[in-house]
Parts: C-alpha cells; structure tokens; sequence
C-alpha cells in the first residue's frame, strides 16, 4: 500500500531532479523551470503531512494554506524573474548564465 | 488512490520532470514541466486536497508555463541548442541529486511514523462536523463530503488574513516591478 513514506520519496526525487536541473544546465529559462519544480516538491510534502496529520478528523488546512501562500509567491516571483530574464536578453542577447559574468572576481 | 494509479502518476511526473533537464530545446523542457504539473496534481488530489490540486493546474500548468512559453518564444533563443553541456556541471549536479536522495532513503527507511496509509488515517466527518461552526461546511461535512475549497478558504481568511492581504501588496508590487523592468528605456 501507499504510505506516508511513498509521497515523501517521490517529493525528493522530484526536488532531486529539479536540483540537478539547476547546477547542470545553463539555459536560464530551465534553471527557472527547475526551481518552480523545486517548489512543487516541497508544496507536495507539505500537502503529505496536511492529509496524514488529521485535526479534529479533517487534514490540517494550516499546511494547506502555506500551499497556497507558495504557489502565490512563487507566480510572482516568476513575472518578476521573468521580466528579469528579458531585460537580461536585451542588454546580453544571451540566456547563458556563462554570459553573465560582470561580478566575476 | 489505488496503488497502480499512484506509481502512474508518480512516473509521469518524474518522467516528464527528468526530461524538462534532459531536452534541450527550452520549449520541450516547458511542455513537459507542464504534463509533470499535471501528474503532481493528481497526487494532490490522491491526498484530498481538491483545491490545492486545482490550482496547481490552474496557476502552474496554465498561468506560469503559458507566460513561460510566451517569453521562449519572445526570446527566440534555438540558436544556443548547440552548445555543448558542461560535463563538471553535469557530473556535479547528478552527485548532489543522489546524495540527496541517499541521505533521504536513510531517513525514511527508519521513519516508523511515516509506515500509515492513508486508509489508516481516515477523514471523520461526524467529529468534524460536530466541531465546525459554519453551517454550509457542518452540512457538508454531515453528508460526507468534503467541502475543501471552504475549509481551506475558511483558515485562510480566519487565521491568515494578513498574510492574505500581505500576498495582495506583493502581487501589487511585482506587477508593478514587472512593468517597470519591461518597459524601454527612454534616451
């Protein structure tokens, strides 16, 4: 059967993935893809231990609400990463991360 | 959820999220991050939150990867598909996936509490219905079903309106930022 344990694994591979994803590719758009699918394995812990941590016989909605805080926040937060990307492009005409390298020591 | 449905939707979203890293064209690693979306989804509603599975669908496979496909496409970006990966990354991403995944394997296999099903724990609607003050979720519950877009509507506005109103000025000040960093200079 289907336990507890189960989401929790498949949450860490996905967030594993998403990690990968980040430190080996340099596109910026996927780095961006693979840390909102970084965000969704967490999110998906987070709704594991809402449905297996019952209160009062229904699964605690505090968790649930923090879901729903992360998808809000991170909606935002990708207009505005995204917008970032952009103006990147304008002034790099590159989506490399190898091209930005003005801070390099 | 059945068992077979859980490991399908489980491999869908894992498959689809390997192949969001592996594609190297963005607009591929888009789609698929959006039919991973799709799978993660049907795990939340395996863990009856409705809602929350909902706008996973709504916000992330339609909101977020539609405006990710539309800057792809703005951009217009297929002539880096030829470089060549950097295989230190690379090899440096997959050791820290699996050590990640090394370390989490050891916790869990000792994790006694997490060995419930969710059978185990089964939502009891007369224990809650008898606590619930607001008729249209006490009906609902009576009648067992349950009524998760209320609930979680009802902790969000009775313990976290702040917060509510928080995420309303954030919303405000990243579209603001957004116009603001979109907009051409002048001169």
């Amino acid at each position: 059967m289907i336990t507890l344990n189960h989401y929790l694994f498949v949450s860490g591979i996905l967030f594993a993935i998403g990690l990968t994803g980040v430190v080996a590719r340099r596109n910026i758009l996927t780095i961006y893809m693979c840390l909102e699918m970084m965000l969704s394995a967490a999110n998906l812990t987070l709704v594991a231990f809402s449905r297996f941590h019952l209160t009062d016989g229904l699964p605690d909605y505090n968790a649930q609400a923090l879901v729903f805080f992360t998808i809000t926040v991170a909606a935002a937060e990708v207009a505005v990463g995204l917008a970032i990307i952009v103006a990147l492009y304008r002034t790099k005409h590159s989506v490399d991360v190898g091209a930005v390298d003005n801070l390099k020591g | 959820m059945p068992a077979p449905l859980f490991y399908f939707f489980s491999l869908l979203m894992l498959i689809f999220g390997a192949l969001v890293v592996i594609c190297r064209n963005p607009v591929a690693s888009a789609l698929s991050l959006v039919v991973s979306f799709v799978g993660l989804a049907a795990l939340f509603i395996s863990l009856d939150a409705y809602f929350i599975g909902t706008i996973q669908i709504l916000v992330y496979a339609g909101a977020v990867m539609v405006l990710f496909l539309f800057i792809i496409m703005l951009l217009d970006i297929r002539a880096e598909a030829g470089r060549k990966p950097n295989m230190l990354a690379v090899v440096g991403g997959i050791a820290l996936a699996v050590i990640f995944l090394v370390q989490l394997g050891s916790v869990l296999s000792k994790n006694e509490m997490g060995n419930k099903t969710v059978a185990d724990v089964p939502i009891n609607y007369q224990t809650a219905a008898q606590v619930q003050k607001l008729d249209t979720i006490k009906a609902d519950l009576q009648n067992s079903t349950l009524p998760d877009a209320k609930l979680v509507g009802q902790t969000l506005f009775n313990r976290y309106p702040f917060q509510i109103q928080l995420i309303g000025c954030l919303l405000l000040v990243g579209t603001v930022g957004v116009v603001l960093l979109s907009k051409r200079e002048v001169n």
